[in-house]
C-alpha cells in the first residue's frame, strides 16, 4: 500500500438538527458528511464537486479540525489527526490552511491587509523582527499576485475588489507555508472574468510550491483544467472518484452523467444529451434506502432501493459506487 | 480627506440642531400655561402693581417675538415693536452671554443652579455607567462564549430581569435595605462636613453615592450586558472569525483580536446615546435618594413651575444628547475604517 499524504477514512460528520428540548429528546442528525474516503498524494490537486447541501464545506471544515468528526479517521502525513490536541492541532494549521468561499466575509474589516497576512507569522512565532516579517509579508502578497505588495499593505479590506481580497485570503494562508490547502469555493463569488485568474494562481502555486490542494467546488467546467482528480459527492459520500480526464470523458455513476450534461460546452457538437433528474435532492435528515441517489435515478433497478452499492473499479485508479456499472 | 469630509458634516448636523433646539426650547415655555405672576393672579393678596413688578422683574411684560413682515403670513405678534425689545431677542442675547435668567423660586442665576447640580449627576452617572459598562461587557462577553448553556441562560436572565425593574422601585427596595445597613439614606453629604479635611468628605460622598450608584448599575448593566452578548454572538459567526481559528489563534486570541473590536461597535453607539439621556433619566433615582442632581432639580422646578431653572435644563440635556450622538459619531468613525477610508 502506497504511504499517502492525506488519508481519510470513513469519514462522518453528523450534526443536530435543531437543539434538544425538554418537550423534544430525541432529535434527528443531519448526515451532512456520512463516509467520506479520500487519499491524496504530495502535489496533487483534487476537485470535491457536488451540488449546494451534498457536504463539501462541512468535509472540508471537518478536515481542518474546525469541525469534530464523528466518526472514521483523518490521517496526515503519516499521523492520525482525527481528535488533534489543542498543541499537535496548532503545529496542523501551519500545514493545513483553508480558503473561504466569501472573499468579502472572510477578511476582517477592521485590519489592514498588512496585519492579516502577516498575523499568522505572529501566531506561530515565525519571525523574530519586523523587517523579517515585513519581508514575509510582502513575498506572500506578491505569491498571490498583488504587486507591488507595498501598495497593498496598508489598505482596508473594503477597499479592495474581490479578486484581490481573495488574493489577500491566499496570501494569508501561504505566509505559513502549508502543505496542502483546502479551498472550498474560491471563486463562486467573484465575477466570472476573474475566476480563472484566481484559479491560475492556485495551479502556479501548485507547481512552485508543491502544494497538494483540495479544490471544493459546484462548477464541474471550471476544475477541469487543472486538477488530477475529481471526487462527486453525493448527499455526504462521494460516489464516484477518477483521474480528471477519465471523469469528464467517461463518466460512470449516473449522477457524475447527469452534472455533466447540463455543463455548457464550447463545441455544441460534442453536446452531450441532458440528463436532467427528477425530483429534489432528498434532505441529509432522512437518507432515502439503499443506493441514496435512487430516487432521482434514471436508471434504477430494485436492488439499489435496498442495498447500499460498494466501490466498483471502473478504470485506472477510478471507483464509482453504483449496481449498474461493470454490469 | 473622507475623514475630515465625514467629521465636518457630524459637526455641522450638531450644530444645526442645537440651533433649532434652541428656538424650540424658548417657544416650548411661551406656550405653557403659568408664569409665576399669572399664577399669582390668582392670589387675591397679590396687588395689580406687585403683579406688573413681578413681570417687569422677570420680563414678561415684553411681547415674545414681533412679526417679521415677510416671513410671518399669520402676522403673529404686533408689528410695531423694536425687534430688539421682545422676550426673544433677550433670550437670544442672554444666552450668547451664557445667561438663562433668573429662578423664579431661589432668585439665583439659572447658570449658577444648573452649574453645580450638574457636576453632582456627572459624578453619579459616571460612577454608574462606568460600573454598568465594566459588568455588562464582561458578563456580555463570558455569556457569549458559553452560548446556550447555563450560564448564558443564567446571564440572560438576571440581564433581562435587571433591564426590566423599574427604576424608582428598585431604588426604593435598595434604600430599605441600605438604611438597615447603616448607610446613608439621601443626600450627597452629612451636613457639617464642608469644615472636615477632604479625604473625610470624600469619603462620605462616596458612602451617600452607593444606593444610587448600586440603582443605576443595576438598571444599565443589564442592557449593556444583552447588546454585548448579541453584537459577540454575531461576530463569532462570521467567516473571519473562522479564518482566524483555521490559522492557529487560540480562543482567546480570537476574542481578543477579532472579536472584540468588532462586537464592541454597536455598544458604543448605545453607551453614548444613553450617556446623554440618562443626563435626565436620573431624575428617578435622584428623586428617590435625594441626590442633588440635574434630575432633583427638574423635578423640584416642574413641582414650583419654576420655568427659567426648566428652559435651562432642558437645553442642557438637549445638548447633552446630540453631542453625545456627536461622539458617538466619531468614535464609530475612529473604531470602523469603513466610515473613515474610501
Ligand atoms: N452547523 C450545522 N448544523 C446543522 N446542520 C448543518 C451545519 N452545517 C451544515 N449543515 C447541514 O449539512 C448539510 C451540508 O452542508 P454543507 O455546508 O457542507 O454543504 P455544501 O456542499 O458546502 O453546500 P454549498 O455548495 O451550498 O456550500 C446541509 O444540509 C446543511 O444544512
Ligand atoms: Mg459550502
Amino acid at each position: 500500500m502506497q504511504d499517502y499524504f492525506l488519508e481519510v477514512q470513513d469519514l462522518k460528520k453528523y450534526f443536530l438538527a435543531g437543539r434538544p428540548s425538554m418537550f423534544n429528546r430525541a432529535v434527528e442528525q443531519v448526515h451532512a458528511v456520512d463516509g467520506v474516503s479520500l487519499q491524496l498524494r504530495r502535489g496533487e490537486v483534487v476537485a470535491i464537486v457536488g451540488e449546494s447541501g451534498c457536504g463539501k464545506s462541512t468535509l472540508a471544515l471537518t478536515l481542518m479540525g474546525l469541525e469534530e468528526p464523528t466518526d472514521g479517521k483523518i490521517i496526515f502525513e503519516s499521523k492520525e489527526i482525527t481528535h488533534a490536541n489543542e498543541h499537535d492541532r496548532k503545529l496542523l494549521r501551519q500545514r493545513i490552511q483553508m480558503v473561504f468561499q466569501d472573499p468579502y466575509e472572510s477578511l476582517n474589516p477592521t485590519q489592514t491587509i498588512g496585519e492579516i497576512v502577516g498575523e499568522p507569522l505572529d501566531v506561530h512565532g515565525l519571525i523574530h523582527s519586523k523587517s523579517e516579517r515585513e519581508l514575509k509579508v510582502v513575498k506572500a502578497l506578491e505569491d498571490a499576485g498583488l504587486k507591488p505588495a507595498e501598495t497593498y499593505m496598508h489598505r482596508f479590506p473594503h477597499q479592495l475588489s474581490g479578486g484581490q481580497r481573495q488574493r489577500v485570503v491566499i496570501a494569508g494562508a501561504l505566509v505559513l507555508e502549508p502543505h496542502l490547502l483546502i479551498a472550498d469555493e474560491p471563486v463562486s463569488m467573484l465575477d466570472v472574468s476573474i475566476r480563472a485568474e484566481i484559479l491560475n494562481l492556485l495551479a502556479d502555486l501548485r507547481r512552485t510550491r508543491q502544494i497538494s490542494i483540495i479544490l471544493i467546488t459546484h462548477d464541474l467546467g471550471t476544475v477541469g483544467y487543472f486538477a488530477d482528480r475529481i471526487a462527486v459527492m453525493y448527499l455526504g459520500r462521494i460516489v464516484e472518484i477518477g483521474p480528471t480526464h477519465e471523469v469528464l470523458t467517461n463518466p460512470q455513476h449516473p449522477y457524475t452523467k447527469a452534472l455533466l450534461s447540463v455543463v455548457p460546452v464550447p463545441n455544441p457538437r460534442l453536446r452531450r444529451e441532458r440528463v436532467i433528474l427528477q425530483g429534489e435532492t432528498p434532505n441529509p435528515i432522512h437518507l432515502p434506502s439503499g443506493c441514496r441517489f435512487h430516487p432521482r435515478c434514471p436508471i434504477v433497478v430494485e436492488r439499489c432501493k435496498v442495498e447500499d452499492p460498494a466501490y466498483v473499479e471502473t478504470g485506472e485508479s477510478h471507483q464509482t459506487a453504483c449496481w449498474m456499472v461493470g454490469t | 480627506m473622507k475623514r475630515w469630509r465625514y467629521l465636518l458634516g457630524k459637526i455641522g448636523w450638531a450644530f444645526f440642531t442645537i440651533l433649532f433646539v434652541l428656538i424650540l426650547n424658548f417657544f416650548l415655555f411661551r406656550v405653557l400655561p403659568g408664569d409665576p405672576a399669572r399664577a399669582g393672579v390668582h392670589d387675591p393678596r397679590l396687588k395689580k402693581e406687585a403683579i406688573e413688578a413681578i413681570r417687569v422683574r422677570f420680563g414678561l411684560d415684553k411681547p415674545v417675538i414681533n412679526c417679521f413682515e415677510s416671513l410671518n403670513p399669520i402676522k403673529i405678534g404686533s408689528c410695531d415693536v423694536n425687534p430688539l425689545d421682545t422676550q426673544f431677542f433677550i433670550y437670544v442675547k442672554n444666552l450668547l452671554q451664557g445667561e438663562m435668567g433668573i429662578s423664579y423660586h431661589s432668585n439665583r442665576p439659572v447658570v449658577d443652579i444648573l452649574a453645580e447640580r450638574l457636576w453632582n449627576t456627572i459624578l453619579l452617572i459616571g460612577a454608574g455607567q462606568i460600573l454598568a459598562i465594566l459588568i455588562g461587557v464582561v458578563f456580555g462577553m463570558f455569556a457569549a462564549w458559553k452560548a446556550r448553556t447555563s450560564i448564558d441562560y443564567g446571564a440572560l436572565i438576571i440581564s433581562l430581569v435587571a433591564w426590566s425593574l423599574p427604576t424608582f422601585w428598585l431604588g426604593i427596595i435598595l434604600l430599605f435595605w441600605g438604611s438597615n445597613n447603616g448607610l446613608p439614606i439621601g443626600g450627597m453629604q452629612t451636613p457639617g462636613m464642608s469644615s472636615q479635611p477632604f479625604l473625610v468628605r470624600a469619603g462620605d460622598i462616596a458612602r451617600h453615592m452607593f444606593l444610587p450608584t448600586l440603582t443605576y448599575t443595576i438598571v444599565y448593566m443589564g442592557e449593556y450586558m444583552l447588546i454585548m452578548r448579541s453584537s459577540l454572538l454575531d461576530v463569532l459567526s462570521e467567516d473571519y472569525i473562522l479564518t482566524a481559528k483555521a490559522k492557529g489563534l487560540s480562543m482567546f486570541q480570537v476574542l481578543k483580536d477579532h472579536a472584540l473590536k468588532n462586537a464592541m461597535l454597536p455598544l458604543v453607539t448605545v453607551i453614548a446615546i444613553n450617556l446623554g439621556f440618562t443626563m435626565a433619566g436620573a431624575v428617578q433615582i435622584e428623586t428617590v435618594f435625594s441626590w442633588p442632581g440635574l434630575g432633583l432639580a427638574i423635578y423640584e422646578a416642574v413641582n414650583r413651575r419654576d420655568f427659567p431653572v426648566l428652559q435651562g435644563a432642558f437645553l442642557l440635556i438637549a445638548i447633552a444628547v446630540i453631542l453625545s450622538n456627536l461622539i458617538a459619531d466619531l468614535m464609530y468613525s475612529y473604531l470602523d475604517p469603513r466610515v473613515h477610508t474610501d
